[in-house]
């Protein structure tokens, strides 16, 4: 079963990469010519409000379960506005085909689902409108002051935070009863309950990792770490900061101790290993709860959340997924994208996407005693939404994401991912990876230091 | 002569029986874990053991699912593998065939550069020009459209190849030579006379041009942005990709059932075609 998945994926993941280097070489050019193709760019808080009002037609690339809802909800409180909703893929396929469609020149959507970790990558080449000229900066006070910074890149606004996904730690409480372990309040405690857990029973393990490039650089931001650093033209990649060594320093404990499961993620293997007890704990983001719920009903009443493991013992967490909407460059009404972006994530649009499990980035359904106060049946009963919510105001601040981040995380298996499978010093392979990601850089016209 | 070829009881080897057995299980084990596994629901795929039953047998409510999920969008990917099937790789095979009997049966100047050219693509994977390929389409405004997939599946540099081949033995020069004296002419003897000699060597070319074309990922992964344009592969990927992330929802259950859905055409054109196969590979092999 298990290699079966995993030959689709190398599958999807080399065409990916070689989509990704195809691309990149058809346009070595440089990206100039992107914004050349936009239709008007000009605009203001009335013109949102006139082009819903005059109607029209968009188009919208989506992923999240509840898109074809929203899309629905919309069209019926706005009928002279028709929105193509599209699916066209999860992640990288649909970032495969977005990125195609703009340097084409056609074919991109008005509207597209963008995770805050590509949002530089297409938002600095000019891809997307500027919704400050919109005046969206008005709606800052409305989100979390971390997802409000992952939608910016430089000072330009490029969407309107969807969702938000502060790390906590979930951990099957059932395991860690059979065993005496206690909820780790440090990472010190986590390394010590990872080495009793495996100790107690070889075949269950603290959580899994196999290499993934997103947890790694959200446990550098968590260790506060800010490993890369970037104007647009300008890129500097240091992963071997404070924060990284940190994490490394932690991390490389339970990795070279063979103390955490090379199962990937995402997986059936996972999801079944995540309702048998194999795999004790998960560090990620909020939305983690909707998953579990709707597809490991094995783990139910088993599983409990607690706040994310720090260093010093001090409240500390980072973001983990979530995405954001933005308007593309292409778009010929970006008026009317703009409105459809501030009704799904700022007005009514909010409601169906938390009723499919989302988690919020928008601060007042944080705030929602309805939301912070329910009790939740898979839980056990516990209030997990009062440990996720303070979790999103704990986020370590300062963090950016790369350029290229996209790039970086497809060749993430190809450097820091060897560590992993020979279980040797992390801080090896994270070397190797900035190598890489400095040389690719600096052959796409950044200045790249590192 | 028949002492050389009659098959005489050959030595029997444990050692080549054995290994044989090993190359058995070794495809037999995948396609009978897809069986077992699409008589489970997703909770039983990921709670019972891969190779036998689970704890209901879903074989027939799976197989509804998967074509009613997303309003029966299966059975639009289905239509458009069958359409791009049809029309790719009978197209390709016409071509090839027509082309082949050509370049075999009639001397002109360039049927050595044409030769050369030919090998030269044979050793091109399309995988490799898929992109420049979108890049072309994309200039033309035919990506996004059942033409991105067709075009490109209507050449086929091995089927041409295999046809030449082919044809160069398996159509006598006197033959049509004797055709021409009565009086036919050379479109009338490419359809009544070559057509019947090439027949295996047509089968076999459309066999293959029908499996490529069928399990064509690359291609239309990165021509089509429209669901509803997607061949089986690509919708299979994409429901298999959505059990990734924030707001995953796997449904691997479908996934597999689909992919069994998948293959049973591709097994039963092997079937009803492999006595053509088999005569088509073994060609020009003695003399």
């Amino acid at each position: 079963m298990k290699s079966q998945w995993r030959r689709v994926r190398q599958l999807v993941v080399a065409g990916t990469a070689l989509t990704a280097l195809a691309v990149v070489a058809a346009c070595g050019g440089g990206s100039s010519n992107d914004s050349a193709s936009g239709g008007t760019t000009t605009g203001s808080a009335d013109a949102v409000d006139a082009a819903l009002k005059a109607g029209g037609e968009i188009t919208y690339w989506s992923w999240t379960p509840s898109a074809q809802a929203q899309v629905t909800a919309f069209m019926k409180q706005y009928p002279n506005v028709k929105v193509n909703y599209v699916n066209a893929g999860t992640g990288n396929d649909h970032y495969t085909k977005l990125q195609n469609a703009i340097k084409a020149g056609s074919g991109a959507p008005d509207v597209a689902q963008i995770e805050y970790q590509a949002l530089p990558q297409f938002a600095l080449p000019g891809s997307l409108v500027d919704l400050n000229q919109f005046g969206f900066s008005q709606y800052e006070s409305a989100y979390t002051a971390s997802t409000w910074g992952a939608v910016h890149a430089g000072s330009g606004l490029f969407g309107l935070p969807q969702d938000s996904g502060p790390m906590a730690l979930f951990y099957n409480k059932e395991v860690f009863d059979k065993y005496g372990i206690a909820v780790p309040k440090t990472w010190d405690e986590y390394v010590a309950a990872a080495k009793k857990l495996h100790a107690a029973n070889p075949k269950s393990y603290i959580t899994n990792d196999s290499g993934d490039a997103g947890f790694t650089t959200s446990m550098i931001w968590q260790a506060g770490g800010q490993p890369f650093k970037t104007d647009g033209k300008n890129v500097t990649i240091n992963l071997q900061d404070d924060g990284s060594k940190k994490w490394t320093g932690m991390w490389n404990q339970l990795v070279q101790g063979g103390l955490v499961s090379n199962i990937p993620g995402w997986t059936d293997e996972w999801f079944k290993a995540l309702g048998d007890g194999t795999i004790a704990t998960l560090p990620t983001g909020a939305w983690m709860p909707g998953v579990m719920e709707s597809s490991v009903k094995a783990g139910a009443g088993k599983w409990a959340v607690a706040p994310m493991p720090t260093y010093d013992g001090q409240p500390a967490t980072a973001e983990n997924g979530g995405s954001t909407e933005s308007v593309i460059k292409q778009s010929k009404n970006p008026a009317l994208a703009a409105a459809f972006v501030r009704w799904l994530n700022h007005d009514e649009g909010v409601k169906p996407f938390l009723a499919s499990g989302g988690f919020p980035a928008t601060t007042a359904d944080l705030k929602d005693p309805a939301f912070v106060d329910k009790a939740s049946a898979y839980f056990g009963g516990q209030k997990i939404n009062q440990v996720l919510t303070s979790a999103a105001g704990q986020v370590v601040k300062g963090w950016s994401y790369l350029p290229y981040e996209l790039y970086a995380n497809s060749i993430y298996g190809d450097t820091v991912g060897k560590a992993y499978q020979s279980k040797s010093d992390l801080n090896a392979g994270l070397t190797a990876w900035q190598e890489a990601l400095v040389k690719y850089g600096n052959e796409q016209g950044f200045q790249v230091n590192g | 002569m028949s002492a050389l070829t009659s098959p005489l009881r050959p030595k029997r080897s444990k050692l080549l029986t054995g290994v044989m057995v090993l190359y058995l299980l070794y495809t037999i084990v995948p396609l009978a874990w897809l069986l077992l596994s699409t008589t489970k629901t997703q909770d039983d795929l990921l709670s019972t053991p891969g190779l036998w039953f689970g704890k209901s047998f879903a074989f027939f409510s799976n197989i509804k699912d998967t074509l009613t999920y997303n309003d029966g969008i299966f059975l639009r990917w289905l239509g458009n593998t069958v359409l791009y099937v049809v029309v790719g790789a009978g197209g390709a095979t016409l071509l090839a065939t027509a082309a082949g009997y050509g370049l075999a049966k009639y001397k002109f100047a360039g049927r050595r550069a044409v030769f050369a050219v030919l090998l030269g693509a044979v050793a091109v994977p399309g995988t490799a020009l898929a992109v420049p390929t979108f890049l072309m389409f994309s200039n033309l405004g035919l990506t996004n459209t059942v033409w991105a997939i067709i075009i490109p599946s209507l050449v086929s540099p091995f089927g041409l190849y295999l046809m030449w081949v082919y044809a160069t033995d398996a159509v006598p020069g006197e033959l049509l030579e004797a055709a021409r004296i009565d009086g036919a002419g050379e479109v009338r003897v490419f359809f009544t006379v070559a057509l019947r000699l090439l027949a295996p060597g047509i089968v076999t070319t459309l066999l293959f041009a029908m499996v490529s074309t069928w399990n064509n990922y690359f291609l239309p992964l990165i021509m089509l942005s429209k669901p509803n344009l997607y061949p089986l592969t690509v919708g299979l990927t994409q429901w298999s990709n959505q059990a990734t992330g924030v707001g995953a929802r796997p449904i691997y259950n479908l996934v597999v059932t689909g992919s069994l859905l998948t293959i049973v055409p591709l097994v039963v054109a092997f079937l009803l075609l492999q006595r053509f196969w088999q005569s088509g590979l073994s060609a020009g092999s003695v003399k």
